[in-house]
């Protein structure tokens, strides 16, 4: 797993964790049941502190990316799970805005656009 | 987190140490928990050292507890000492000692007295059992001192300012040491420091002192995020800014100012208005020197936030 910490960034440590791992789970980089690094050892090589590692684990955890076992550590949730299910919707609906945003930019119509969709779609196996 | 039910480390209630100078170290209270690395800060005479001697019964306390582990400092000093690892800002050693010398004179004072992890220490540290203590640089001071801290199975580091004098190197290399230290979960420290770049990544909580008084102790990240760093022009300093503001420093092409976020809604100067690309005013985070400078500027709120 890579996770590359910016401290020029402005955006808080915990938060470039989270999304970092959070997309990672999301293609697939990281797979249903993988372990994170432990808490400890991420924070020792990351050289951040161990709370800050903590709330990223506890945030993913309560988003339901991963789960906290209390003595074994924490593990990559299936991605079956609904509340997954709902993060992976809502990339895919921002995504879609930001397409719409384009296509007004360049007065393409509505029409057009699902046609672009639909091939797009077609393009990527399931 | 589950930090609320964790053994403390350390917990200070009420500490209290008057001088005859003026100075008051005044009801000081906060807890360390077992696992984490504290960072005690506040500016030059802000009382940090004076907290240090109390937790090490150097000096006499005038009011409140403190507990090393559990233990009381007075009442268990032996067992509290033999669990504390301490460095200094500079060395308490003799300085005609050679290195061997120094570990003749300290192995008898612990019962938990490690011969091979002090071997360990000083052929990483590249400190030669020949030298003398007056022949080594600030740095391989600091760091005997710590090889000695180390060498003891020490649950409780505390540290006095002992990045003051070294290069960025041998700053980096402590924080490596004490991230390592930690990482068992059952050891601490705390580690007093104007440095604060050395805190910014690694601590886990800030100990915030200043004018004898504690302003703030809690979880790094909620110290820095509780600030915003807002800034404009001279012509922006407008009444809600100085309303809400902190501490103000002002220069002669604009204003830096320490506002709490929950505080910026209030700000109109952070709106851009209609037909204008950008607000007056900007707020960026606020770093831990931001927040000590602007809380030490004249005129600045002392008020006292625990969390």
């Amino acid at each position: 797993m890579k996770l590359i910490i910016s401290s020029v960034s402005g955006e808080p440590i915990y938060e470039q964790i989270k999304n970092q791992i959070r997309a990672s789970v999301l293609n697939g980089e990281l797979q249903a049941g993988e372990a994170l690094p432990s808490l400890r050892k991420l924070a020792k090589e990351l050289r951040i502190s161990v709370l800050t590692v903590t709330r990223a684990y506890n945030e993913l955890a309560d988003e339901g990316v991963v789960q906290n076992i209390q003595g074994k550590g924490t593990f990559v949730m299936d991605k079956g799970n609904e509340l997954m299910r709902n993060q992976l919707e809502s990339q895919a609906r921002e995504s879609l805005a930001e397409a719409v945003r384009a296509a007004k930019a360049a007065d393409i119509p509505l029409a057009d656009l699902e046609t672009m969709l639909t091939e797009e779609y077609q393009k990527l196996p399931s | 987190m589950t930090i609320d039910q964790s053994p403390m480390a350390l917990s200070i209630t009420g500490a209290t140490k008057h001088y005859d100078s003026g100075f008051t170290l005044d009801d000081i209270t906060f807890d360390l928990p077992v696992g984490y690395i504290m960072g005690l800060i506040g500016p030059n005479g802000a009382g940090k050292s004076t907290l240090i001697k109390l937790i090490l019964n150097m000096i006499h306390r005038d009011a409140g507890e403190i507990r090393v582990l559990g233990l009381d400092n007075i009442a268990d000093e032996e067992t509290v000492k033999e669990n504390l690892g301490v460095v200094f800002d500079s060395s308490y050693f003799i300085e005609t000692w050679t290195v061997n010398k120094v570990e003749r004179a300290m192995a008898p004072m612990y019962l938990a007295w490690d011969h091979a992890a002090f071997d360990g220490y000083l052929t990483r540290f590249g400190l030669d059992r020949k030298k003398r203590v007056k022949e080594l640089s600030r740095g391989m001071q600091m760091k005997l001192m710590l090889a000695v801290a180390l060498s003891h199975d020490a649950k409780l580091l505390v540290l006095d300012e002992p990045t003051s004098g070294l290069d960025v190197l041998a700053r980096d290399e402590l924080m490596d040491i004490l991230q390592n230290y930690i990482a068992d979960g059952e050891s601490s420290v705390l580690f007093s420091t104007h440095i604060t770049a050395d805190l910014e990544r690694a601590a886990d909580f800030i100990t915030y002192i200043t004018r004898g008084k504690l302003y703030f102790t809690g979880p790094k990240d909620e110290f820095e995020e509780s600030f915003r760093l807002v800034k404009g022009g001279p012509d922006d300093l407008a009444p809600d800014v100085k309303g809400v503001a902190v501490g103000i420093h002002r220069y002669e092409t604009g204003f830096d100012a320490l506002v709490r976020t929950e505080d910026l809604d209030k700000l109109e100067g952070l709106k851009a208005e209609e037909g204008r690309r950008w607000a007056p005013l900007a707020a960026e985070p606020a770093s831990i020197d931001d927040i000590i400078r602007l809380t030490n500027v004249d005129g600045a709120v002392h008020a006292m936030e625990v969390a």
